[in-house]
């Protein structure tokens, strides 16, 4: 029964962190900053929601739920490497495709000017 | 000694997806090992310069920087979270590109230096060319927060104690 | 648990939705690939949930995690052939740092 407030709460919070990722990617401004969005939004989501599976999948503990659990794990462990990896590889990508970096203009020169 | 280390780290990995114990799968399981082995074990574990108590030294101190880099993790997610969610224009988006130098000499720690740089709030490495790294900062505040080099020193102190 | 489970499948589908705008309006092919990737991770978790949903989840796990190992090798080999179509739009060194300034 704990066990089962335990992954609820954990799938939430990871839906959540899904949310800011989804909404970055929609509203950011240019590549590099979606970059950001796309890589960091995953990592921790997909962290929470797939603990918060495994530890469901251990409510009914015997051996076989504990190599699904230990596979469930494993996931979240290559995505967690993984995720770095490939935001380097697509943003050095992009960079060498020649992307602009997207800069705000200073407001002070706006304001100043009358 | 290293082959032992790639065969038992593979094995393992084949016992926790097979899931199956009888005699059949367990050696089907040793035939591919050891074929993987023997094929690609010069990719894995290049640098062979440390001695092995040394490394088991570094992975006792490693969980400590695993714990910590958890806890960045969840901060730079949050950090997303508040940026995406921010009304308007988004006025706290400052981007630009910024250059550090690093002292880390092995190309595992500075590999390292790099995710841990990827994930921390509001900075992605781009590029490791030699010494230096070509980071994308994403607003003014983890700008300068990446400019000053503790992470560094805490990933020196796992990987290059005593090695200067 | 079951319907949460559901619930939460849902979801997660449904924050695919604003991703798929970015992949259909997105300024450049780097935008899309980038978009897909994110897509990509997205499906690793949904496979779990439903293999959760029909409690057949040591077989959706394979599967969940083939698909993770697929995506990550997919996005890294899109963005190798993608860095070989432009070999004339190069950013030079001196470039980057001029930007900086």
């Amino acid at each position: 029964m704990i066990l089962n407030v335990i992954c609820i709460v954990l799938v939430v919070l990871g839906i959540v962190f899904f949310v800011g990722g989804a909404v970055g990617i929609v509203r950011f401004p240019d590549f590099y900053t979606r970059m950001h969005a796309a890589g960091k939004g995953d990592t921790m989501s997909v962290f929470m929601v797939l603990i918060g599976l495994a530890v469901y999948q251990l409510s009914d503990f015997n051996l076989a739920n504990l190599l699904i659990a230990g596979k469930i794990f494993f996931i979240t462990i290559f995505i967690m490497w993984a995720s770095p990896t490939s935001t380097h590889a697509l943003i050095k990508a992009g960079l060498e495709e020649g992307q602009e970096v997207w800069t705000r203009k200073e407001k002070t020169d706006t304001e100043d000017t009358p | 000694m290293h082959r032992l280390c790639i065969f038992l780290l593979l094995f393992g990995i084949w016992i926790i997806f097979s899931g199956q114990f009888d005699a059949f799968h367990l050696a089907l399981g040793l035939i591919s090992t050891a074929l993987v082995t023997a094929i690609s074990s010069e990719f894995f574990f290049a640098d062979r310069s440390r001695e092995a108590g040394a490394r088991i030294q570094e992975i006792i101190r490693l969980p400590w920087y695993l714990a910590w880099m958890l806890y960045q993790i969840l901060l730079s997610n949050l950090h997303i979270l508040k940026l995406a969610l921010s009304p308007g224009d988004m006025p706290e988006v400052q981007p630009r590109l910024v250059r550090i130098k690093t002292g880390l000499k092995t190309d595992f720690a500075k590999w390292f230096l790099a995710n841990s740089i990827t994930l921390t709030p509001g900075t992605i490495t781009i590029d490791i060319e030699g010494d230096e790294l070509l980071i994308h900062s994403i607003s003014e505040v983890t700008t300068t927060g990446v400019e000053d080099d503790a992470m560094e020193r805490k990933i020196a102190s796992i990987f290059e104690r005593g090695n200067d | 648990m079951e319907n949460f489970f559901v619930f939460a499948g849902i979801a997660i589908f449904a924050l695919m939705l604003p991703i798929l705008y970015r992949i259909i309006i997105g300024p450049t092919a780097i935008d899309r690939i980038v978009a897909v990737n994110v897509i990509g991770t997205k499906t690793t978790v949904l496979l779990v949930i439903i293999g959760m949903i029909f409690e057949r989840v040591g077989m959706f796990v394979d599967f969940a995690l083939t698909y993770a190992l697929l995506n990550f090798i997919g996005s890294l080999a899109a963005a190798r052939y993608f860095d070989r179509v432009n070999p004339a739009k190069r950013f030079t060194q001196s470039e980057i740092k001029e930007q900086e300034l």
